[in-house]
């Protein structure tokens, strides 16, 4: 089997490599690199990953399980996670969260039909004086409201129709 | 007066230019002049105390590091994910160099052979940009091989988290850089020693906000920081305002300055026309405080916030008004350090997700009188039982919350003829549910 990240990222490895004295310390740099590649932590994602840093694929499956920015399953395009911790909540960040899914039609953790949000709650991510706030793929939004994301959300909406329809041309 | 967030005196001083010019470095360059066992001992003499939450004073840290090993490294927390804490990422965001200075300060103090600067994955944006910034500190020559000609070698990396609470403890950081699970070590060995800090070397983690200050010490003298802020607390520090105020954000002022002071003078004061009712002085983690005249009067130092059976901490200052159901907030911090156990110790791991259960149960209007009696023994029983603080910090909170407010948990759990029989008694006034109290429940976990 091949290396899809180490042909694909060689040089991005090696600075990372380079940074510690052993590659064990390498892993959460490297599962970034493959969640990049394959969308979301995938099977072979971990062997890679674990192949690069002469790790067991079942520890480096434990690493990614136990931090909360590497994704176990594929998500939408646009990944937003919204804090509800209490001094969020204090600023009516669960009604945004909540209001937030009604407006996409998903579930806690659920992903719309067309592929383009998922909406998960995340504790504190140290913005706190701007709630509510998000993280999309990994960007704060912050002092948002449902009018900002509403008008967001049309925004991705009708640039993934315009990129459908350019390829549809083709 | 700015020592830390000195971006509000001088605008782009995250640019290495504009903060050469503003004697940018200067304390670094003097420092390499110096001993390094003089520098140690200038930061000891300046009481300067860890601002990430325990207050360790960060001279004697330093003094720990045996001097004969040959490989030391400085580990920068830069993991701030403290519900309510949002002080260092400023300081990353808008005066970067100065954090660097202090960091490689404190390296040639303790002839560190590397420094890494652990960053919460979240702050993704800001470490690319932290990246930029160290290459111009290499590109000066204050960073690499034979730092100007000292012969000393240090090198600066940034590394990111990937979300986990826990790595802001010192041992379980150190554990997630060597790329294991964040997960806290057995102590002793400390990180300070031989065989306890990063890939067993003796190793310094000091907060990000911590090292912001050492320039100023170093350039200035301890004795003119000690003028700063009170005798034992001295300084200014960061003071992140959250929750019920009607103007949130960060405010750096000396150490000293009174809740009342703070919250209604510079923070605005309580919106809505509501009335405070409580403050957790240090984000999830600290014990409540009702907001009393006593309280409100008293000073946030290190020593006054301990005779008002609380803690200074990382001065995360969430202010809850009279709308709030205190019992709702356990619940929501409570969630938190559930989500946040790492799930090595089962007091901590158990004992957060019992509590959680029996506060949803009580939240849910399907809670007994007794419940109350069972949380007080579920925290007891995570006190001190844990190997790093979290267990504490889940169980401290909640148990000031019954303690400063029985009644907050009473209206959810006596019966309609229980409380039939109190409206016989002089009656207090149960607080109403938060404002967003209602909705909680949708989040779920």
């Amino acid at each position: 089997m091949g290396n899809t990240l180490a042909d694909k990222y060689a040089d991005r490895i090696e600075a990372h490599f380079s940074k510690y004295p052993d590659k064990r310390s390498a892993v959460m740099p490297l599962l970034y690199i493959a969640q990049e590649e394959y969308g979301w932590i995938s099977p072979e994602g971990i062997r890679e990953v674990a192949e690069l840093c002469d790790m067991d694929p079942t520890q480096v499956k434990s690493i990614a399980g136990f931090y909360t920015m590497y994704s176990e399953k594929p998500k939408g395009k646009y990944w937003l996670q919204v804090c509800t911790d209490l001094p969020c909540a204090l600023r009516g960040a669960d009604e945004f969260h909540k209001e937030l899914k009604e407006y996409l039609g998903v579930e806690e953790g659920g992903t719309t039909e067309d592929g383009l949000f998922t909406v998960e709650h995340v504790m504190c991510l140290a913005a706190c004086d701007k709630a509510p706030m998000l993280q999309c793929n990994f960007h704060f939004m912050e002092n948002l409201d449902m009018e900002k994301m509403k008008a967001f959300i049309e925004e991705k909406r009708a640039e993934a129709e315009a990129e459908a329809a350019k390829a549809a041309k083709k | 007066m700015h020592i830390i967030y000195r971006e509000k005196d001088i605008p782009d001083i995250h640019k290495y230019d504009v903060y050469v010019k503003n004697d940018g470095y200067a304390a670094y360059k003097k420092a390499l002049g110096m001993d390094p066992k003089a520098v140690i001992d200038e930061v000891k003499a300046s009481n300067l105390r860890g601002r990430g939450g325990a207050g360790f004073p960060t001279g004697v840290k330093w003094s720990f590091i045996p001097q004969s090993e040959p490989i030391k490294y400085v580990v920068v927390n830069a993991d701030e994910s403290e519900s309510g804490t949002f002080k260092d990422r400023q300081i990353l965001e808008n005066n970067p160099h100065q954090l660097i200075e202090g960091a490689l300060i404190a390296a040639w103090a303790i002839q560190a052979t590397a420094v890494y600067i652990y960053l919460r994955g979240e702050f993704w944006d800001i470490a690319h940009e932290l990246d930029k910034h160290i290459q111009d500190v290499y590109k000066a020559g204050l960073a690499g091989k034979d730092i100007q000609g000292t012969g000393w070698s240090c090198d600066v990396y940034t590394h990111l988290g990937a979300g986990a609470y826990i790595c802001g403890e010192e041992s379980a950081l150190l554990e997630s850089l060597e790329g294991k699970l964040g997960q806290p070590r057995v102590r002793p060995p400390f990180p300070a020693q031989k065989g306890g800090g990063l890939y067993a070397e003796p190793t310094v983690v000091n907060n990000v906000e911590t090292l912001a200050n050492v320039p100023y010490i170093v350039l200035n003298g301890a004795d003119a920081y000690k003028k700063i802020g009170t005798e034992q607390s001295c300084g200014t520090k960061v003071f992140c305002v959250s929750g019920h105020v009607e103007r949130p954000g960060n405010y750096e002022l000396p150490l000293g300055v009174t809740f009342r002071e703070l919250l209604f003078e510079h923070a605005g004061g309580i919106p809505n026309g509501r009335q405070i009712k409580a403050i957790l002085p240090s984000g999830g983690s600290g014990p409540i405080v009702p907001a009393t005249d006593e309280v409100l009067d008293t000073r946030l130092t290190y020593e006054d916030c301990q005779n008002i059976n609380t803690i200074l901490g990382s001065a995360s200052i969430i202010v809850l008004d009279d709308s709030v159901d205190i019992t709702w907030a356990a619940s929501k911090m409570t969630k938190f350090f559930k989500h946040e156990s790492c799930g090595k110790c089962t007091p901590c791991r158990e004992g957060t997700y019992w509590l959680d259960k029996v506060l949803d149960r009580i939240l849910a209007g399907e809670g007994q009188p007794s419940d109350v009696d069972l949380i007080n023994n579920i925290a007891a029983n995570m006190q001190g039982a844990t190997l790093c603080a979290l267990g504490d910090f889940a169980a401290n909170p909640i148990l000031a919350t019954i303690r400063h407010f029985p009644d907050d948990f009473k209206q959810h759990t006596e019966k309609e003829e229980e409380k039939a029989d109190d409206a016989k008694k002089p009656a207090k006034r149960a607080p109403s549910r938060g404002r967003a109290a209602s909705k909680a429940e949708a989040a779920g976990d």
